[in-house]
């Protein structure tokens, strides 16, 4: 979107990060997305991917090696631009959600950044809509279900529309329907996308790319579907399919999105 | 403690007003530096935290229950400015919202209930602090009975305030008593659950306890050796001494009155013209006047005392994060 | 007082009160509250002005009898205090029905029990009819530091979900048979404590996070508040108008 085509959209590189109790959570981590791209971070329990993407707009800051976002490096100076160009999705949607209602939460950040009046009621409305959540508007965030409320926390990122989105383990606690409702409001998205995710059947239907992060480093980095089949590296990484889940058989039977 | 509506006469709402509006807003000025953008949200989550801690009902005796007041515990938590901002903050949404205290009546609330604990809090826990070992058990024994304290402190005020603004022929001297006498029990209650909490968080996250900042780490790694049952007969053996100077003083026995009185030189006959501006009421009813205002007077000084020095004990010590 | 009594705070409705601005409404309950407040408490014609105004004003808001009688019973306690008064209080007694009861007491207490009452009412039909989001918007909208409105919007949003966390802490020691009975068996309920407070303040941290991903700066950005016509504020004031009236009335007489 903002970017030219040859930046990349994101560019991680010898990432490490150390929590203050000494437990390292990085370990020489690299990625890099291009724009436009849908990309799925698998990889157990611990494995950093939330560390990583805390990184990804600056609320944690690189203590060694670097983070680019559309060719601005993540450093103190450029986090407020940095901000603008990629916003995160947290897995506890209540920690987003800290207005009193969804409107005012979904306003906080376009008002922030200067936008007042009727603009800022188009981009409430619109962003609400596309995430689905426009009958919530002006109810109070918790009071929500959990899918409403990722619902609404998705408005709220894509009120500040931002280049490239990062969702972390936006299928927790929906239900299947929802879940698949997920997958189709993302897929209608043109933003850059980065999930992280535990849910494997999501990650097949939504990213044509998937990366294995394990111990604070990435170790596969394939088409998802390629990926999925090779169990051996699933297994040294706890990846485990669903049961009676082939993602050979399903990438037959139906037609996922191979494009992006 | 909530008192609503014309609890207190219409001048001493607005003078306690006043006052809580001068050091609600001074409270504001020092916090704003510390309050930096990162500290909004954990104000107010804290506030939750304090506003919710108040409705956990938690066992006194035979099946009883009480619940926390809460002004101590948010000083040595979040420092005492930000706990006197963070109880006031609950203390007006308790008026508006949930219509528990009036709001005519939110300056003595606010000062009693938010000010008043918070700084006096804050100082008792500074100074019983510096008496105990610099570790969890002695952070969290000063929390305690800074809590216990800091309740007393609260009820003596709302006593003071009687003095001036009486609405019903009750004297100072009964008030005074019964008020001192009631909380001195509560705040066993408040001082064995707010020490143990501080102990319980110092276990954690012992960076999150402000009043333990200028500790070394190390010395308060080890989880703090309270025991409960030891704790509770402390704090009723204080509660006890107290209780029974407490009741020398006041109302019931004219003869340690006048004993007092008399080391202090005043006499019976130079009472009664004195009365300036106290209510009538409050003083109509006392047995020796001017002893009972020096009580009041004494009471007073203590807890502007207290406030000031945990105002200058917090811009004394290194500020936080 | 229960936790749950929160829930209870707001009648749904679509009364002229319910839609008016939430600051005229704090204007209005303030200049009520205040005209209560200086009344002297012999005139007790005043006081039956000021309750027929506040009877007028549910009325109009559409609060049902129950909501507004249990939302009262949290003055209750106060009034059992003031009670006693006629019966400790000294000075000249009055005969009531075969007590002498101190006259001082009886007038003391028909003052605090009027004001509080009338004091509780303007509350329950302020909070009655206004959302919470709106009160806070208010706030705003009355200048209001907005640090204190801030801190003060963050609290009621997350007072549920705090309250809610130390409750199912309960019910699980509960249900595994905690019940504990003097003030020495409350260690695991001051623990659970405890542990939401650190939950609180790293949910905090959290929050923090999100507000600074979208463009925090520690200035809270505008609300949006609901602009209020004059009519809003004609109607917003009528009512208290008539209480002030009074209440110069009654200082005069
Ligand atoms: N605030 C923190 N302080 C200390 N250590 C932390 C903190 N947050 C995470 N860690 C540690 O860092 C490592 C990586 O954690 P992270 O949350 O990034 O994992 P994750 O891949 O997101 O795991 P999950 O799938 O369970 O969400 C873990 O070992 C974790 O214990
Ligand atoms: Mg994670």
């Amino acid at each position: 979107m903002t970017s030219s085509a040859h930046e990349l959209a994101i560019d991680v590189r010898d990432l490490e990060h150390g929590y203050p109790d000494g437990s390292s959570a990085l370990d020489g981590l690299s990625l890099q997305v291009r724009p436009g791209e849908r990309v799925a971070l698998l990889g157990p329990n611990g494995a950093g991917k939330t560390t990583l993407a805390l990184h990804l707009n600056g609320i944690l800051l690189a203590q060694h090696g670097s983070v680019t976002i559309d060719g601005l490096p993540v450093v103190e100076p450029n986090l407020a631009e940095v901000r603008r160009r990629l916003q995160l999705v947290f897995a506890k949607a209540d920690d987003q959600l800290f207005m009193p209602t969804v409107r005012d939460d979904v306003a906080f950040g376009p008002a922030n950044h200067g936008m007042r009046g009727a603009d800022l009621d188009a981009a409430v409305d619109g962003a609400l809509a596309a995430a689905g959540a426009a009958a919530l508007a002006k109810r109070a965030p918790h009071h929500l279900s959990t899918g409403e409320k990722r619902r609404a926390a998705l408005a709220t990122v894509l009120a500040m529309n931002p280049g490239t989105l990062v969702l972390d383990e936006p299928t927790a606690g929906l239900d299947p329907a929802g879940r698949n409702e997920l997958v189709a409001l993302l897929k209608t998205l043109p933003q850059t996308l980065v999930v992280i995710t535990h849910d494997i059947p999501f990650a097949l239907q939504l990213c044509h790319r998937s990366v294995i992060i394990d111990e604070g480093r990435s170790w596969a980095d394939a088409p998802t579907a390629d990926l999925l089949a090779d169990r051996a590296t699933l297994g040294r990484h706890r990846l485990a399919l669903p049961f009676g889940f082939d993602p050979n058989v399903l990438a037959q039977a139906t037609s996922i999105d191979r494009s992006r | 403690m909530h008192a609503p509506d014309g609890f207190l006469g219409l001048g001493t709402a607005v003078a306690t007003g006043a006052i809580s509006f001068g050091v609600v807003g001074a409270s504001l000025r020092m916090a704003r530096t510390r309050l930096a953008d990162r500290q909004i949200p954990l104000t107010g989550v804290s506030a939750a935290f304090i506003f919710a801690a108040q409705l956990v009902n938690f066992p006194v005796a035979a099946g009883t229950t009480g619940h926390l007041l809460g002004g101590a515990l948010a000083a040595i938590l979040l420092g005492p400015t930000v706990g006197a901002l963070v109880v006031t903050v609950v203390v007006v949404v308790q008026a508006l919202v949930f219509a528990d205290g009036g709001l005519s009546a939110l300056g003595y609330n606010t000062l009693n209930m938010a000010i008043v604990t918070s700084f006096g809090g804050y100082a008792a826990f500074v100074a019983v602090r510096k008496i105990l070992p610099r570790n969890a058990s002695g952070v969290a024994t000063a929390a305690g009975l800074a809590a216990g304290i800091s309740v007393v402190l609260a009820s003596m005020a709302l006593s003071i305030e009687w003095l001036f603004g009486a609405t019903a022929p009750v004297s100072f001297d009964t008030v005074f008593a019964a008020m001192v006498g009631v909380h001195l029990l509560i705040g066993v209650g408040e001082g064995v659950i707010t020490g143990l909490l501080v102990a319980s968080v110092l276990a954690a996250r012992p960076d999150l306890v402000y009043g333990a900042r200028h500790l070394d780490p190390a010395a308060l790694r080890g989880r703090a050796s309270l025991s409960t049952r030891g704790l509770v007969i402390a704090a009723l053996a204080v509660t006890l001494v107290v209780g029974t100077i407490v009741s020398q003083f006041a109302g019931s026995d004219p003869d340690g009155l006048e004993r007092v009185a008399e080391d202090l030189e005043l006499t019976a006959d130079q009472a009664g013209d004195a009365r300036g501006p106290f209510a009538d009421y409050a003083v109509d009813g006392l047995d020796n006047e001017q002893l009972s205002l020096a009580i009041a007077a004494g009471a007073g000084i203590v807890i502007v005392g207290a406030i000031g020095y945990g105002l200058v004990a917090t811009r004394r010590e290194p500020s936080a994060v | 007082m229960g936790a749950e009594h929160s829930h209870a705070l707001f009648h749904h409705g679509h009364s002229p009160v319910h839609h008016l601005p939430a600051h005229t409404k704090l204007v209005g309950t303030l200049v009520f509250v205040a005209a209560v407040a200086v009344t002297p408490r012999q005139e007790l014609w005043a006081f039956a002005v000021y309750a027929a105004v506040a009877v007028f004003a549910m009325a109009v808001a559409r609060l049902p009898v129950r909501f507004v009688a249990r939302r009262a019973l949290l003055v209750l306690p106060f009034l059992g205090v003031a009670a006693l008064v006629p019966f400790i209080g000294g000075g000249e007694t009055t005969d009531v029905m075969g007590l002498a009861l101190s006259t001082e007491g009886l007038w003391a207490a028909s003052g605090i029990v009027c004001k509080a009452l009338l004091g509780t009412a303007a509350s329950i039909v302020l909070a009655g009819t206004t959302e919470q989001a709106d009160l806070v918007r208010g706030l705003a909208r009355l200048r209001v530091p907005p640090l204190l409105v801030m801190i003060t919007a963050t609290m009621l949003r997350y007072l549920e979900t705090v309250a809610g966390e130390l409750r199912r802490a309960r019910t699980a020691m509960q249900s595994r048979g905690h019940n504990p009975r003097w003030l020495w068996q409350a260690t695991p309920l001051a623990n659970s404590a405890g542990a939401t407070f650190v939950r609180s303040y790293e949910r905090g941290e959290r929050v923090h996070h999100a507000m600074a991903a979208r463009g925090f700066t520690g200035t809270p950005p505008d609300l949006n508040p609901q602009p209020a016509a004059g009519r809003h504020w004609i109607r917003a004031i009528a009512l208290p108008g008539i209480t002030v009236a009074v209440a110069i009335a009654a200082l005069a007489s």
